[in-house]
């Protein structure tokens, strides 16, 4: 039992991340019609943006250290970051801890902005073609933001931690009258799924209960009736890409603690969270989340022994093999609508 | 009217297939003792280096490629040597090899055989390396070795830890410094039962590959052999990032060991989710849960930061050693890059030596006279009685005497059982020696049942 409520929770947080990407991507389609495969990489730059900030915030200068010898035998040079010389040594060291935090506010207009020019500057060129154009334009715009960032971080890993408050792990199992430390959960996932409940919250009530939401709907039903009414869709619709891109970067930028960003992760993302939109129904926004969180549980689950011994390496295959047996049965997915990529 | 197709495709195929067919005969003909592969003709010769400039040993890579630069500014008489001055033997003398300046090119292996296997042969093809160095993986340096013995060069392995590499995958061709998972597992084992209990349930986690098999093997079988128990064996893919729903079974499998059979990237990861999930401050059966890494390394200690502390594992060398070779190599290392080298750095600035000191021994760079110089004489290890013991000996480069054993071209050294220190003092002081096994601890006979399978066959100077 204890080892089922672990395999839940541990799938709550990688289905978050699935849910977040899952849903720019259905919300691009839904809108502009467009299978955006650059979307990973949006989630990848978002973790660069903690990486980014936390660079920013670490400048420093050396420092030389009469009192203490380095390996080679020679004074030793310490790094001051600025940050502790404008804001003392506390305030400082307390802005470089909580950095992953703050780059939340950072990732927001430097991902907008991202998502606009990349909409306005080349997919916005490619509406009218075929889906199979769409595709190859971003999936080789993914590539290029991949290598970009590569060539400026390198390919390793870099590690991002989370502030000190939220280290450590929270025993669920002494809440539920388990043995002590026999349901551990670390608090940043925790935060993470907390985070991502929120951004999903907001995408919904922001298309529900605003005026912008509302015609966004109703360009997502009818784009040509809604442009005969003499509303500008295509820039609302730019605004949505530059939302989703959004969504994305702020996916990433909490999930750095998690794993240490690097170049290719939005690849290992993308691919699930496109599986992820299939099974959930192309241009469904409730159906991205649902089937964002139950692949993740999913996964996890595919993952116990008890599972594998069974049946070896099905937690390698069984999203897809999930995904396999939902299109056989509901071809539009869970929740998808009919007359949706059917023209 | 006959149309002739003359395309720019096909003339450049035709160029291309032209100018190849002018340019092989003289591979063929260099040499007038005894034709080899890509004999060096002119004033240089040059060395293939071999390395994961991505993937996830990619920091490993990096600091094997500052390494081997070093090693060749050392050969050509820059710098201040380093272990040159300290190398027992004195057949280089910083004019490069035979009087040959030293160049290199470099390629990156991704971490994959395949990959590895295109850059290796493009450098023997297309630069002319007369021979290729690196790894980080032992998939990686399996799979080169074997291409080299195809090729005709000599191969020397960088960092690869398999039992398999001079075991059942064994060349001629192809040399390993760096120790083995068998080598782990009989330095590590005594040192564990001594400190966590003889009676302990160990849970394994293993990178699914060559290395991470034949190290939970020797693991396995070193510490069941003291009374431990295995309680279970969990294969994960070499590219996972995130070990979480690996982890979290363990918490409740009953075991109170998790041994990671993980390296690089992989095992910062995995050490930083079990940490996460709180293994740590763990009780099971009434004791502390512990935490072991068989395979340690300096750069992975950076990258998992605390979560290292206190925890056991063996490495090949430390920077933190005192003899007259480590402290020569740290120095010329140090100095040049401002911090000290990985072990990875080490077995390859080694490599590079040695290799150059077998051709001058040997005074051609044919393959075969090479091999026959690395295997040396009748020299062998003190205090150990083995028909086996025999190779060419050597010290001064770091790890005390060494044996290059010609039964299978493996280095037997002392090894070196390491734990994450509590409180550095520096960033580069995050690992202690706990214990310097000696070589006769961890010695093992060339058809002991891990390594059986393979032979070495015969060299191959190709061409």
């Amino acid at each position: 039992m204890d080892a089922i409520i672990l395999q839940i929770l541990n799938g709550l947080d990688k289905g978050s991340a699935y849910a977040l990407i899952a849903l720019g991507l259905t919300l691009i389609f839904g809108t502009l019609g467009v299978v955006n495969f650059a979307h990973g990489a949006l989630f990848m730059i978002g973790a660069f943006c903690a990486v980014t900030l936390n660079r920013l915030l670490t400048l420093s200068h050396q420092v030389v250290d009469e009192t203490r010898t380095d390996f080679l035998g020679n004074p030793l040079k310490v790094d001051v970051p600025y940050v502790q010389d404008l804001f003392g040594e506390s305030l400082g060291a307390s802005i470089i801890d909580w950095s992953v935090p703050l780059a939340i506010l950072f990732s927001i207009p430097v991902m907008i902005a991202i998502g606009v020019i990349m909409e306005r500057g080349l997919i916005k060129h490619f509406y009218k073609r075929p889906h199979a154009d769409q595709i190859l334009v971003t999936f080789g715009l993914a590539i290029v933001l991949q290598e970009v960032i590569k060539q400026i971080y390198g390919a390793n890993p870099i590690p991002t931690p989370a502030p000190d408050a939220f280290r450590g792990s929270f025993d669920f199992g002494v809440l539920l009258g388990f043995d002590p430390n026999a349901i551990i959960y670390p608090y940043w996932r925790l935060v993470y799924f907390a985070f991502a409940a929120v951004i999903i919250g907001a995408v919904f009530a922001f298309l529900q209960f605003t005026t912008f939401g509302m015609v966004v709907r109703a360009g997502m039903a009818d784009r040509e009736t809604v442009g005969l009414l003499g509303i500008n869709i295509d820039r609302r619709f730019t605004i949505m890409f530059g939302l989703a891109a959004a969504v994305a970067g702020l996916a990433g930028v909490m999930y750095a603690p998690i794993n240490s960003p690097n170049y290719h992760m939005g690849m290992d993302f993308l691919v699930l969270s496109f599986v992820v939109v299939v099974v959930g129904g192309m241009g469904s926004l409730p159906g991205a989340v649902l089937a964002g969180f139950l692949l993740g549980i999913l996964e996890s689950f595919a993952s116990m022994n008890e599972i594998k011994s069974i049946l070896p390496g099905i937690d390698q295959i069984i999203i897809y093999l999930v995904a396999i047996i939902i299109l056989l049965t509901r071809p539009r997915g869970l929740m998808g609508r009919k007359g949706v990529m059917e023209d | 009217m006959s149309k002739t197709t003359l395309t720019r495709r096909g003339v450049l195929k035709t160029g291309a297939v032209a100018g190849a067919g002018v340019a092989l005969p003289t591979i063929f003909t260099a040499s007038s003792a005894r034709a080899f592969t890509n004999a060096p003709t002119g004033g240089s010769v040059t060395l293939g280096f071999n390395v994961p400039q991505t993937g996830p040993y990619a920091d490993e890579g990096a600091d094997e490629l500052r390494a081997y630069e070093l090693a060749v500014e050392h050969l050509n008489g820059g710098g201040d040597g380093g272990m040159l001055n300290t190398f027992s033997s004195k057949a280089l003398d910083g004019t490069g090899i035979l009087g040959k300046k030293v160049e290199y090119v470099t390629g990156d292996t991704q971490t994959k055989s395949d990959a590895a296997r295109a850059s290796a042969k493009s450098m023997i093809e297309k630069d002319g390396a007369i021979m290729i160095t690196g790894g980080s993986s032992s998939g990686v340096a399996v799979a080169v070795q074997g291409l080299c013995q195809e090729a005709g060069v000599i191969f020397m392995a960088g960092l690869t830890h398999s039992n398999d590499t001079t075991g059942k995958d064994k060349k001629a061709n192809g040399f390993r410094h760096f120790f083995d998972a068998y080598m782990s597992g009989a330095a590590l084992a005594p040192v564990l039962a001594k400190q966590y209990g003889g009676d302990r349930k160990a849970y394994h986690l293993t990178a699914d590959y060559t290395w991470g098999w034949t190290q939970e093997e020797s693991i396995k079988a070193a510490t069941e052999a003291l009374g431990w128990e295995t309680v279970e064996t969990v294969k994960t893919p070499l590219a996972q990032t995130d070990f979480s729903s690996y982890i979290a079974p363990v918490l409740n499998s009953g075991a109170d060991v998790l041994i990671l059979n993980h390296y690089g990237g992989n095992m910062v990861n995995s050490l930083t989710n079990a940490v996460q999930f709180g293994l740590r401050e763990k009780q099971v059966n009434g004791r502390n849960f512990e935490i072991v890494v068989p395979l340690f390394s300096r750069l992975m200690a950076r990258g998992a930061g605390e979560n290292i502390k206190g925890i056991l594992g063996s490495t090949n060398w430390h920077w933190s050693l005192q003899d007259e070779g480590t402290k020569a190599f740290v120095k010329s290392f140090g100095t040049k890059y401002g911090f000290p080298p990985s072990q990875a750095a080490h077995t390859c600035y080694v490599q590079t030596l040695l290799y150059a000191d077998a051709v001058q021994r040997a005074g051609s760079f044919d393959p075969c006279a090479v091999v026959e110089a690395l295997e040396g004489g009748d020299s062998s290890l003190p205090g150990i009685s083995s028909p086996a013991n025999k190779g060419y000996l050597f010290d001064g480069l770091g790890n005390g005497q060494t044996l290059y054993r010609s039964a299978d071209h493996q280095c037997f050294k002392d090894v070196l059982v390491v734990r994450g220190k509590e409180n550095p003092t520096s960033e580069f002081d995050l690992l202690e020696v706990v214990e310097v096994t000696p070589v006769a601890q961890v010695w093992y006979e060339p058809d002991h049942p891990m390594f059986a399978g393979g032979s070495l066959g015969s060299c191959n100077p190709g061409a």
